[in-house]
Protein backbone atom coordinates (compact mmCIF):
# COMPACT_ATOMS: atom_id res chain seq x y z
CA UNK A 1 0.00 0.00 0.00
CA UNK A 2 1.24 3.49 -0.79
CA UNK A 3 1.59 6.05 1.90
CA UNK A 4 -1.25 8.51 2.36
CA UNK A 5 -0.35 12.04 1.39
CA UNK A 6 -2.37 14.96 2.71
CA UNK A 7 -1.86 16.98 -0.47
CA UNK A 8 -2.61 14.25 -3.00
CA UNK A 9 -5.39 12.38 -1.13
CA UNK A 10 -7.19 15.16 0.71
CA UNK A 11 -6.39 18.66 -0.49
CA UNK A 12 -6.17 18.06 -4.22
CA UNK A 13 -9.52 16.33 -4.84
CA UNK A 14 -11.44 18.65 -2.52
CA UNK A 15 -9.94 21.86 -3.87
CA UNK A 16 -10.49 20.72 -7.47
CA UNK A 17 -14.19 20.30 -6.81
CA UNK A 18 -14.36 23.65 -4.99
CA UNK A 19 -12.65 25.43 -7.89
CA UNK A 20 -15.02 23.88 -10.43
CA UNK A 21 -18.03 24.92 -8.33
CA UNK A 22 -16.74 28.50 -8.03
CA UNK A 23 -16.20 28.67 -11.79
CA UNK A 24 -19.75 27.45 -12.46
CA UNK A 25 -21.02 29.96 -9.92
CA UNK A 26 -19.30 32.90 -11.66
CA UNK A 27 -20.65 31.89 -15.05
CA UNK A 28 -24.15 31.50 -13.59
CA UNK A 29 -23.87 34.91 -11.88
CA UNK A 30 -23.03 36.56 -15.21
CA UNK A 31 -25.95 34.92 -17.01
CA UNK A 32 -28.51 35.51 -14.29
CA UNK A 33 -27.52 39.13 -13.61
CA UNK A 34 -27.01 40.19 -17.24
CA UNK A 35 -30.73 40.83 -18.07
CA UNK A 36 -30.86 43.53 -15.39
CA UNK A 37 -27.83 45.28 -16.94
CA UNK A 38 -29.33 45.06 -20.44
CA UNK A 39 -32.67 46.45 -19.19
CA UNK A 40 -30.92 49.30 -17.41
CA UNK A 41 -28.93 50.14 -20.55
CA UNK A 42 -32.04 49.89 -22.74
CA UNK A 43 -33.97 52.20 -20.45
CA UNK A 44 -31.12 54.71 -20.58
CA UNK A 45 -31.20 54.32 -24.36
CA UNK A 46 -27.59 53.22 -24.58
CA UNK A 47 -25.76 50.13 -25.87
CA UNK A 48 -23.82 47.95 -23.48
CA UNK A 49 -20.87 45.74 -24.46
CA UNK A 50 -20.23 42.20 -23.23
CA UNK A 51 -17.14 43.11 -21.18
CA UNK A 52 -19.05 45.87 -19.46
CA UNK A 53 -21.93 43.51 -18.64
CA UNK A 54 -19.49 41.06 -17.12
CA UNK A 55 -17.87 43.78 -15.03
CA UNK A 56 -21.24 45.12 -13.83
CA UNK A 57 -22.72 41.71 -12.96
CA UNK A 58 -19.89 41.18 -10.50
CA UNK A 59 -20.85 44.17 -8.39
CA UNK A 60 -24.62 44.64 -8.38
CA UNK A 61 -26.20 45.80 -5.18
CA UNK A 62 -29.17 43.41 -5.38
CA UNK A 63 -28.08 40.70 -7.80
CA UNK A 64 -30.27 37.71 -8.65
CA UNK A 65 -27.21 35.62 -7.86
CA UNK A 66 -24.39 37.42 -6.05
CA UNK A 67 -20.86 36.58 -7.18
CA UNK A 68 -18.78 34.49 -4.74
CA UNK A 69 -16.45 37.36 -3.84
CA UNK A 70 -19.46 39.53 -2.91
CA UNK A 71 -20.65 36.86 -0.48
CA UNK A 72 -17.15 36.45 0.94
CA UNK A 73 -16.88 40.21 1.38
CA UNK A 74 -20.27 40.33 3.13
CA UNK A 75 -19.30 37.48 5.47
CA UNK A 76 -15.98 39.16 6.21
CA UNK A 77 -17.66 42.48 6.83
CA UNK A 78 -20.34 41.07 9.16
CA UNK A 79 -18.03 38.81 11.17
CA UNK A 80 -14.64 40.50 11.46
CA UNK A 81 -15.60 44.15 11.08
CA UNK A 82 -18.59 44.17 13.44
CA UNK A 83 -18.61 43.84 17.22
CA UNK A 84 -20.05 40.48 18.30
CA UNK A 85 -22.74 42.27 20.31
CA UNK A 86 -23.88 44.27 17.29
CA UNK A 87 -27.20 43.39 15.65
CA UNK A 88 -25.36 43.51 12.32
CA UNK A 89 -22.84 40.89 13.33
CA UNK A 90 -23.38 37.53 11.67
CA UNK A 91 -21.63 35.89 14.62
CA UNK A 92 -24.25 37.37 16.97
CA UNK A 93 -27.04 35.92 14.82
CA UNK A 94 -25.24 32.60 14.42
CA UNK A 95 -24.92 32.33 18.21
CA UNK A 96 -28.66 32.97 18.68
CA UNK A 97 -29.43 30.13 16.27
CA UNK A 98 -26.70 27.89 17.65
CA UNK A 99 -27.92 28.17 21.24
CA UNK A 100 -31.45 27.15 20.21
CA UNK A 101 -29.96 24.35 18.09
CA UNK A 102 -27.90 22.95 20.96
CA UNK A 103 -30.73 23.10 23.50
CA UNK A 104 -33.12 21.47 21.01
CA UNK A 105 -30.55 18.85 20.06
CA UNK A 106 -29.89 18.04 23.72
CA UNK A 107 -33.58 17.60 24.51
CA UNK A 108 -34.18 15.73 21.25
CA UNK A 109 -31.30 13.30 21.79
CA UNK A 110 -32.34 12.61 25.39
CA UNK A 111 -35.99 12.18 24.39
CA UNK A 112 -35.01 9.92 21.49
CA UNK A 113 -32.90 7.67 23.68
CA UNK A 114 -35.58 7.46 26.37
CA UNK A 115 -38.28 6.58 23.84
CA UNK A 116 -36.01 3.95 22.27
CA UNK A 117 -35.32 2.37 25.67
CA UNK A 118 -39.06 2.24 26.34
CA UNK A 119 -39.83 0.80 22.92
CA UNK A 120 -37.17 -1.90 23.22
CA UNK A 121 -38.17 -2.97 26.75
CA UNK A 122 -41.94 -2.67 26.58
CA UNK A 123 -44.11 -4.44 24.02
CA UNK A 124 -47.02 -2.08 24.56
CA UNK A 125 -44.82 0.95 23.91
CA UNK A 126 -43.36 -0.76 20.84
CA UNK A 127 -46.84 -1.28 19.40
CA UNK A 128 -48.36 2.06 20.39
CA UNK A 129 -45.51 4.55 20.12
CA UNK A 130 -43.62 3.69 16.96
CA UNK A 131 -46.47 4.58 14.54
CA UNK A 132 -46.84 7.98 16.24
CA UNK A 133 -43.11 8.60 16.08
CA UNK A 134 -43.19 7.99 12.34
CA UNK A 135 -46.41 9.96 11.84
CA UNK A 136 -44.88 12.96 13.61
CA UNK A 137 -42.37 13.32 10.79
CA UNK A 138 -44.95 13.30 8.02
CA UNK A 139 -46.29 16.68 9.17
CA UNK A 140 -44.36 19.45 7.39
CA UNK A 141 -42.32 21.34 9.96
CA UNK A 142 -43.12 24.64 8.21
CA UNK A 143 -46.78 24.08 9.06
CA UNK A 144 -46.32 23.13 12.67
CA UNK A 145 -43.58 25.61 13.61
CA UNK A 146 -45.82 28.72 13.75
CA UNK A 147 -48.37 26.79 15.87
CA UNK A 148 -45.74 25.86 18.43
CA UNK A 149 -44.47 29.44 18.59
CA UNK A 150 -47.98 30.91 18.92
CA UNK A 151 -49.23 28.38 21.47
CA UNK A 152 -46.14 28.68 23.66
CA UNK A 153 -46.26 32.45 23.40
CA UNK A 154 -49.84 32.35 24.66
CA UNK A 155 -48.74 30.53 27.80
CA UNK A 156 -45.90 32.97 28.31
CA UNK A 157 -43.00 30.98 26.90
CA UNK A 158 -41.01 32.92 24.35
CA UNK A 159 -37.47 33.33 23.19
CA UNK A 160 -35.11 30.39 22.98
CA UNK A 161 -37.29 27.52 24.18
CA UNK A 162 -39.97 27.49 21.45
CA UNK A 163 -37.27 27.45 18.76
CA UNK A 164 -35.41 24.72 20.64
CA UNK A 165 -38.60 22.65 20.79
CA UNK A 166 -38.94 22.81 17.01
CA UNK A 167 -35.36 21.52 16.81
CA UNK A 168 -36.35 18.79 19.25
CA UNK A 169 -39.36 17.87 17.13
CA UNK A 170 -37.07 17.17 14.19
CA UNK A 171 -34.04 15.74 15.95
CA UNK A 172 -35.61 13.14 18.25
CA UNK A 173 -36.74 11.08 15.26
CA UNK A 174 -33.42 9.79 13.88
CA UNK A 175 -32.28 9.11 17.44
CA UNK A 176 -35.35 6.97 18.23
CA UNK A 177 -35.06 4.99 15.01
CA UNK A 178 -31.28 4.56 15.30
CA UNK A 179 -31.34 3.61 18.98
CA UNK A 180 -34.20 1.12 18.64
CA UNK A 181 -32.08 -0.63 16.03
CA UNK A 182 -28.92 -0.21 18.11
CA UNK A 183 -30.41 -1.52 21.35
CA UNK A 184 -31.73 -4.52 19.44
CA UNK A 185 -28.41 -5.15 17.71
CA UNK A 186 -26.88 -7.66 20.22
CA UNK A 187 -26.80 -11.17 18.80
CA UNK A 188 -28.91 -13.97 20.29
CA UNK A 189 -25.79 -15.69 21.58
CA UNK A 190 -24.76 -12.54 23.50
CA UNK A 191 -28.24 -12.26 25.02
CA UNK A 192 -28.26 -15.99 25.86
CA UNK A 193 -24.97 -15.49 27.66
CA UNK A 194 -26.56 -12.79 29.85
CA UNK A 195 -29.49 -15.15 30.47
CA UNK A 196 -27.18 -17.93 31.71
CA UNK A 197 -25.69 -15.45 34.21
CA UNK A 198 -29.22 -14.68 35.41
CA UNK A 199 -28.50 -11.01 34.67
CA UNK A 200 -31.23 -8.45 35.40
CA UNK A 201 -32.63 -6.34 32.54
CA UNK A 202 -30.74 -3.35 33.91
CA UNK A 203 -27.48 -5.29 33.80
CA UNK A 204 -28.23 -6.56 30.30
CA UNK A 205 -28.97 -2.99 29.29
CA UNK A 206 -25.83 -1.35 30.67
CA UNK A 207 -23.39 -4.15 29.94
CA UNK A 208 -24.69 -5.29 26.57
CA UNK A 209 -27.42 -3.27 24.85
CA UNK A 210 -26.03 0.19 25.57
CA UNK A 211 -22.42 -0.50 24.44
CA UNK A 212 -23.72 -2.37 21.38
CA UNK A 213 -25.79 0.64 20.36
CA UNK A 214 -22.96 3.19 20.34
CA UNK A 215 -22.22 3.10 16.58
CA UNK A 216 -25.96 3.51 15.89
CA UNK A 217 -26.26 6.34 18.43
CA UNK A 218 -23.52 8.45 16.89
CA UNK A 219 -24.67 7.88 13.34
CA UNK A 220 -28.14 9.13 14.25
CA UNK A 221 -26.72 12.00 16.33
CA UNK A 222 -24.92 13.26 13.22
CA UNK A 223 -28.22 13.44 11.34
CA UNK A 224 -29.99 14.85 14.41
CA UNK A 225 -27.57 17.74 14.98
CA UNK A 226 -27.80 18.84 11.34
CA UNK A 227 -31.61 18.86 11.31
CA UNK A 228 -31.64 20.54 14.74
CA UNK A 229 -30.03 23.52 13.02
CA UNK A 230 -32.67 23.41 10.29
CA UNK A 231 -35.33 23.32 13.01
CA UNK A 232 -33.91 26.35 14.81
CA UNK A 233 -33.74 28.34 11.54
CA UNK A 234 -37.31 27.41 10.63
CA UNK A 235 -38.35 28.34 14.17
CA UNK A 236 -36.94 31.84 13.68
CA UNK A 237 -38.99 32.56 10.57
CA UNK A 238 -42.43 33.10 12.18
CA UNK A 239 -41.11 35.00 15.22
CA UNK A 240 -41.12 38.25 13.31
CA UNK A 241 -37.49 37.90 12.36
CA UNK A 242 -35.86 39.53 15.34
CA UNK A 243 -32.56 37.73 15.55
CA UNK A 244 -30.82 34.60 14.35
CA UNK A 245 -29.79 33.20 10.98
CA UNK A 246 -33.43 32.55 10.11
CA UNK A 247 -34.19 36.21 10.75
CA UNK A 248 -31.31 37.23 8.51
CA UNK A 249 -32.69 35.03 5.75
CA UNK A 250 -36.20 36.46 6.15
CA UNK A 251 -35.05 40.09 6.41
CA UNK A 252 -32.81 39.56 3.41
CA UNK A 253 -35.69 38.28 1.31
CA UNK A 254 -38.02 41.12 2.47
CA UNK A 255 -35.58 43.75 1.30
CA UNK A 256 -34.07 41.89 -1.65
CA UNK A 257 -30.71 41.69 0.07
CA UNK A 258 -29.55 38.61 -1.77
CA UNK A 259 -25.96 39.03 -0.66
CA UNK A 260 -27.12 38.99 2.96
CA UNK A 261 -29.20 35.82 2.30
CA UNK A 262 -26.25 34.01 0.80
CA UNK A 263 -23.96 35.09 3.61
CA UNK A 264 -26.44 33.73 6.16
CA UNK A 265 -26.81 30.53 4.16
CA UNK A 266 -23.08 29.97 4.14
CA UNK A 267 -22.88 30.68 7.84
CA UNK A 268 -25.60 28.09 8.46
CA UNK A 269 -23.80 25.55 6.26
CA UNK A 270 -20.50 26.16 8.06
CA UNK A 271 -22.23 25.83 11.41
CA UNK A 272 -23.82 22.53 10.38
CA UNK A 273 -20.48 21.23 9.11
CA UNK A 274 -18.74 22.10 12.38
CA UNK A 275 -21.52 20.51 14.47
CA UNK A 276 -21.48 17.28 12.43
CA UNK A 277 -17.68 17.25 12.66
CA UNK A 278 -17.77 17.57 16.46
CA UNK A 279 -20.20 14.64 16.71
CA UNK A 280 -17.94 12.71 14.32
CA UNK A 281 -14.91 13.36 16.52
CA UNK A 282 -16.84 12.25 19.60
CA UNK A 283 -17.82 9.10 17.68
CA UNK A 284 -14.22 8.28 16.86
CA UNK A 285 -13.09 8.99 20.41
CA UNK A 286 -15.77 6.74 21.94
CA UNK A 287 -15.12 3.87 19.52
CA UNK A 288 -11.41 4.15 20.23
CA UNK A 289 -12.07 3.89 23.95
CA UNK A 290 -14.19 0.82 23.22
CA UNK A 291 -11.20 -0.89 21.64
CA UNK A 292 -12.14 -0.60 17.98
CA UNK A 293 -9.47 -1.54 15.48
CA UNK A 294 -7.34 1.48 14.63
CA UNK B 1 -38.55 -36.98 41.21
CA UNK B 2 -36.33 -40.01 41.25
CA UNK B 3 -32.80 -38.74 41.15
CA UNK B 4 -30.02 -39.81 43.43
CA UNK B 5 -28.16 -37.12 45.32
CA UNK B 6 -24.90 -37.39 43.36
CA UNK B 7 -26.71 -36.75 40.10
CA UNK B 8 -25.90 -33.35 38.59
CA UNK B 9 -28.26 -33.71 35.65
CA UNK B 10 -31.14 -36.15 35.70
CA UNK B 11 -33.59 -36.40 32.80
CA UNK B 12 -36.69 -38.63 32.83
CA UNK B 13 -38.61 -39.24 29.63
CA UNK B 14 -37.76 -35.73 28.51
CA UNK B 15 -39.34 -34.36 25.34
CA UNK B 16 -39.33 -31.07 23.51
CA UNK B 17 -41.48 -30.21 20.50
CA UNK B 18 -40.96 -26.97 18.60
CA UNK B 19 -44.05 -25.48 16.95
CA UNK B 20 -42.91 -24.25 13.55
CA UNK B 21 -44.81 -22.95 10.56
CA UNK B 22 -44.26 -26.36 8.92
CA UNK B 23 -45.92 -28.07 11.87
CA UNK B 24 -44.48 -29.53 15.07
CA UNK B 25 -40.85 -30.71 15.13
CA UNK B 26 -39.81 -33.32 17.68
CA UNK B 27 -36.42 -32.03 18.81
CA UNK B 28 -36.22 -34.46 21.73
CA UNK B 29 -38.26 -37.52 22.70
CA UNK B 30 -37.97 -39.93 25.62
CA UNK B 31 -34.55 -38.87 26.84
CA UNK B 32 -33.48 -40.66 30.03
CA UNK B 33 -30.06 -39.72 31.32
CA UNK B 34 -28.10 -39.29 34.52
CA UNK B 35 -24.93 -37.27 34.71
CA UNK B 36 -22.96 -37.99 37.88
CA UNK B 37 -20.78 -35.47 39.66
CA UNK B 38 -17.32 -35.30 38.09
CA UNK B 39 -18.44 -36.95 34.85
CA UNK B 40 -17.28 -35.82 31.44
CA UNK B 41 -20.27 -36.55 29.21
CA UNK B 42 -20.16 -36.08 25.45
CA UNK B 43 -23.24 -35.79 23.28
CA UNK B 44 -22.60 -36.92 19.74
CA UNK B 45 -24.86 -37.20 16.72
CA UNK B 46 -25.66 -35.71 13.34
CA UNK B 47 -27.24 -32.26 12.93
CA UNK B 48 -30.80 -32.11 14.18
CA UNK B 49 -30.41 -34.92 16.73
CA UNK B 50 -31.20 -32.53 19.58
CA UNK B 51 -27.82 -32.58 21.32
CA UNK B 52 -27.57 -28.80 21.46
CA UNK B 53 -31.26 -28.57 22.37
CA UNK B 54 -30.68 -30.92 25.31
CA UNK B 55 -27.78 -28.76 26.51
CA UNK B 56 -29.98 -25.68 26.18
CA UNK B 57 -32.72 -27.40 28.21
CA UNK B 58 -30.20 -28.03 31.01
CA UNK B 59 -29.24 -24.34 30.81
CA UNK B 60 -32.89 -23.17 30.88
CA UNK B 61 -32.46 -21.61 27.44
CA UNK B 62 -35.26 -23.90 26.16
CA UNK B 63 -38.26 -25.27 28.06
CA UNK B 64 -39.07 -28.99 27.73
CA UNK B 65 -42.63 -29.80 26.67
CA UNK B 66 -42.84 -33.18 28.42
CA UNK B 67 -41.04 -35.28 31.01
CA UNK B 68 -38.89 -34.05 33.85
CA UNK B 69 -35.38 -32.76 34.30
CA UNK B 70 -33.41 -31.82 37.40
CA UNK B 71 -30.15 -29.90 37.57
CA UNK B 72 -28.43 -30.18 40.95
CA UNK B 73 -31.78 -31.47 42.25
CA UNK B 74 -33.55 -28.27 41.15
CA UNK B 75 -35.50 -27.24 38.07
CA UNK B 76 -33.27 -25.80 35.35
CA UNK B 77 -34.67 -22.34 36.05
CA UNK B 78 -33.82 -22.55 39.74
CA UNK B 79 -30.39 -23.89 38.85
CA UNK B 80 -29.86 -20.97 36.50
CA UNK B 81 -30.92 -18.52 39.19
CA UNK B 82 -28.40 -20.19 41.50
CA UNK B 83 -25.79 -19.79 38.75
CA UNK B 84 -25.14 -23.51 38.79
CA UNK B 85 -23.41 -23.75 35.43
CA UNK B 86 -21.07 -22.03 33.03
CA UNK B 87 -22.00 -22.16 29.35
CA UNK B 88 -19.51 -22.14 26.49
CA UNK B 89 -21.13 -21.40 23.14
CA UNK B 90 -20.16 -22.51 19.64
CA UNK B 91 -18.71 -19.05 19.04
CA UNK B 92 -16.61 -17.31 21.66
CA UNK B 93 -19.23 -14.53 21.99
CA UNK B 94 -16.71 -12.22 23.63
CA UNK B 95 -17.88 -8.61 23.86
CA UNK B 96 -15.67 -6.75 21.36
CA UNK B 97 -15.55 -3.55 23.42
CA UNK B 98 -14.15 -5.35 26.45
CA UNK B 99 -10.58 -6.56 26.87
CA UNK B 100 -10.07 -10.26 27.62
CA UNK B 101 -9.86 -9.65 31.36
CA UNK B 102 -12.94 -7.41 31.26
CA UNK B 103 -14.77 -10.17 29.37
CA UNK B 104 -13.88 -12.65 32.09
CA UNK B 105 -14.95 -10.07 34.65
CA UNK B 106 -18.41 -9.80 33.03
CA UNK B 107 -20.11 -12.66 34.93
CA UNK B 108 -18.24 -11.66 38.09
CA UNK B 109 -19.56 -8.08 37.83
CA UNK B 110 -23.07 -9.36 37.28
CA UNK B 111 -22.83 -11.72 40.24
CA UNK B 112 -21.47 -8.98 42.49
CA UNK B 113 -17.94 -10.16 43.25
CA UNK B 114 -15.66 -7.54 44.83
CA UNK B 115 -12.97 -5.86 42.78
CA UNK B 116 -10.12 -7.66 44.53
CA UNK B 117 -11.91 -10.99 44.15
CA UNK B 118 -12.48 -10.30 40.45
CA UNK B 119 -8.81 -9.55 39.92
CA UNK B 120 -7.71 -12.75 41.66
CA UNK B 121 -10.19 -14.88 39.71
CA UNK B 122 -9.27 -13.32 36.36
CA UNK B 123 -5.61 -14.09 36.98
CA UNK B 124 -6.36 -17.64 38.08
CA UNK B 125 -8.64 -18.51 35.17
CA UNK B 126 -6.35 -16.90 32.58
CA UNK B 127 -3.58 -19.10 33.91
CA UNK B 128 -5.90 -22.12 33.80
CA UNK B 129 -6.48 -21.69 30.04
CA UNK B 130 -2.87 -20.64 29.32
CA UNK B 131 -3.70 -17.03 28.47
CA UNK B 132 -1.67 -15.28 31.16
CA UNK B 133 -0.37 -11.98 29.80
CA UNK B 134 -3.21 -11.58 27.28
CA UNK B 135 -5.68 -9.97 29.70
CA UNK B 136 -5.24 -6.47 28.32
CA UNK B 137 -5.77 -7.51 24.68
CA UNK B 138 -9.02 -6.99 22.82
CA UNK B 139 -10.71 -10.09 21.31
CA UNK B 140 -9.86 -9.11 17.71
CA UNK B 141 -6.18 -9.17 18.63
CA UNK B 142 -6.40 -12.90 19.47
CA UNK B 143 -6.65 -15.99 17.25
CA UNK B 144 -9.87 -18.03 17.12
CA UNK B 145 -8.45 -20.70 19.43
CA UNK B 146 -7.33 -18.12 21.97
CA UNK B 147 -10.73 -16.43 21.84
CA UNK B 148 -12.46 -19.74 22.56
CA UNK B 149 -10.07 -20.37 25.47
CA UNK B 150 -10.94 -16.90 26.80
CA UNK B 151 -14.62 -17.81 26.63
CA UNK B 152 -13.89 -21.00 28.60
CA UNK B 153 -12.03 -18.90 31.17
CA UNK B 154 -15.13 -16.70 31.39
CA UNK B 155 -17.29 -19.76 32.12
CA UNK B 156 -14.82 -20.98 34.76
CA UNK B 157 -14.45 -17.64 36.53
CA UNK B 158 -17.38 -18.13 38.88
CA UNK B 159 -18.06 -21.09 41.13
CA UNK B 160 -20.25 -23.25 38.94
CA UNK B 161 -19.49 -26.98 39.24
CA UNK B 162 -21.15 -27.74 35.94
CA UNK B 163 -19.66 -26.71 32.61
CA UNK B 164 -21.90 -26.91 29.52
CA UNK B 165 -19.99 -26.77 26.25
CA UNK B 166 -21.74 -26.59 22.88
CA UNK B 167 -19.26 -27.61 20.17
CA UNK B 168 -16.73 -25.16 21.55
CA UNK B 169 -13.96 -26.28 19.20
CA UNK B 170 -16.13 -26.94 16.14
CA UNK B 171 -14.86 -23.94 14.20
CA UNK B 172 -11.17 -24.58 14.90
CA UNK B 173 -8.67 -26.54 12.84
CA UNK B 174 -7.56 -30.06 13.78
CA UNK B 175 -4.19 -29.10 15.30
CA UNK B 176 -5.57 -26.38 17.55
CA UNK B 177 -8.43 -28.70 18.45
CA UNK B 178 -6.11 -31.52 19.59
CA UNK B 179 -4.20 -29.08 21.70
CA UNK B 180 -7.32 -27.63 23.30
CA UNK B 181 -8.74 -31.11 23.95
CA UNK B 182 -5.60 -32.02 25.85
CA UNK B 183 -5.79 -28.77 27.82
CA UNK B 184 -9.47 -29.31 28.54
CA UNK B 185 -8.77 -32.73 30.07
CA UNK B 186 -6.07 -31.24 32.30
CA UNK B 187 -8.42 -28.48 33.31
CA UNK B 188 -11.16 -30.99 34.10
CA UNK B 189 -8.73 -32.99 36.26
CA UNK B 190 -7.60 -29.86 38.11
CA UNK B 191 -11.01 -28.33 38.73
CA UNK B 192 -13.16 -31.42 39.40
CA UNK B 193 -16.00 -29.97 37.35
CA UNK B 194 -18.77 -31.91 35.73
CA UNK B 195 -18.71 -31.30 31.99
CA UNK B 196 -21.41 -31.79 29.35
CA UNK B 197 -19.84 -31.50 25.93
CA UNK B 198 -21.60 -31.43 22.54
CA UNK B 199 -19.55 -32.52 19.55
CA UNK B 200 -19.61 -33.76 15.97
CA UNK B 201 -16.31 -35.58 16.20
CA UNK B 202 -16.03 -39.24 17.21
CA UNK B 203 -12.31 -39.08 18.24
CA UNK B 204 -12.99 -35.96 20.27
CA UNK B 205 -15.90 -37.59 22.09
CA UNK B 206 -14.00 -40.80 22.83
CA UNK B 207 -10.83 -39.00 23.86
CA UNK B 208 -12.53 -36.65 26.30
CA UNK B 209 -15.42 -38.52 27.83
CA UNK B 210 -16.17 -40.84 30.70
CA UNK B 211 -19.61 -41.30 29.18
CA UNK B 212 -20.67 -40.91 25.54
CA UNK B 213 -24.29 -40.26 24.66
CA UNK B 214 -25.03 -41.21 21.04
CA UNK B 215 -28.07 -39.45 19.59
CA UNK B 216 -30.00 -39.61 16.33
CA UNK B 217 -32.41 -37.24 14.59
CA UNK B 218 -36.08 -37.20 13.53
CA UNK B 219 -37.15 -37.48 16.29
CA UNK B 220 -34.15 -36.43 18.40
CA UNK B 221 -33.45 -39.26 20.80
CA UNK B 222 -30.72 -41.15 22.65
CA UNK B 223 -29.73 -44.41 20.86
CA UNK B 224 -26.79 -45.52 23.01
CA UNK B 225 -24.99 -44.56 26.19
CA UNK B 226 -21.41 -45.78 26.34
CA UNK B 227 -19.44 -45.84 29.59
CA UNK B 228 -15.80 -45.33 28.69
CA UNK B 229 -13.30 -47.85 30.00
CA UNK B 230 -10.35 -45.55 29.37
CA UNK B 231 -8.42 -44.28 32.42
CA UNK B 232 -8.96 -40.65 33.48
CA UNK B 233 -5.33 -39.90 32.73
CA UNK B 234 -5.16 -39.71 28.92
CA UNK B 235 -2.12 -38.78 26.86
CA UNK B 236 -2.85 -37.93 23.20
CA UNK B 237 -1.23 -41.26 22.21
CA UNK B 238 -4.14 -43.16 23.79
CA UNK B 239 -6.03 -42.56 20.57
CA UNK B 240 -4.01 -45.28 18.83
CA UNK B 241 -4.70 -47.99 21.44
CA UNK B 242 -7.08 -50.88 20.59
CA UNK B 243 -9.29 -49.94 23.55
CA UNK B 244 -9.80 -46.45 22.18
CA UNK B 245 -10.54 -47.74 18.70
CA UNK B 246 -13.06 -50.21 20.06
CA UNK B 247 -15.03 -47.51 21.82
CA UNK B 248 -14.83 -45.35 18.68
CA UNK B 249 -16.16 -48.30 16.71
CA UNK B 250 -19.12 -48.68 19.05
CA UNK B 251 -19.92 -44.99 18.75
CA UNK B 252 -19.79 -45.25 14.96
CA UNK B 253 -22.10 -48.28 15.04
CA UNK B 254 -24.52 -46.40 17.23
CA UNK B 255 -24.56 -43.44 14.85
CA UNK B 256 -25.10 -45.72 11.86
CA UNK B 257 -27.96 -47.56 13.58
CA UNK B 258 -29.68 -44.26 14.33
CA UNK B 259 -29.43 -43.28 10.70
CA UNK B 260 -30.54 -46.48 8.97
CA UNK B 261 -34.28 -45.87 9.08
CA UNK B 262 -34.40 -42.85 6.77
CA UNK B 263 -32.49 -44.40 3.90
Amino acid sequence: MREESFFRDKLLPISTVVLILIAIWYVAAIFLNAPFERDTAARAGSEIGFSEIVRNTMAQERPVLPAPHQVVAEIWDTTVNKAITSKRSLIYHAWITLSATLVGFGIGAALGVLLAVGIVHNRAMDRSLMPWVIASQTIPILAIAPMIIVVLNAVGIAGLLPKALISTYLSFFPVVVGMVKGLRSPETIQLDLMHTYNASSAQTFWKLRWPSSMPYLFTSLKVAVAISLVGAIVGELPTGAVAGLGARLLAGSYYGQTVQIWAALFMAAALAAVLVMIVGLAHTAVLKRMGAKA
Amino acid sequence: MTSNSASVVSARDLGLTFQTSDGPVNALTGVNLDVAKGDFVSFIGPSGCGKTTFLRVIADLEKPTSGAIAVNGMTPEEARRHRAYGYVFQAAALYPWRTIEKNIALPLEIMGYSKAERKARIERTLELVNLSGFGKKYPWQLSGGMQQRASIARALAFDADLLLMDEPFGALDEIVRDHLNEQLLKLWARTNKTICFVTHSIPEAVYLSTKIVVMSPRPGRVTDIIESTLPRERPLGIRETPEFLEIAHRVREGLRAGHSYDE
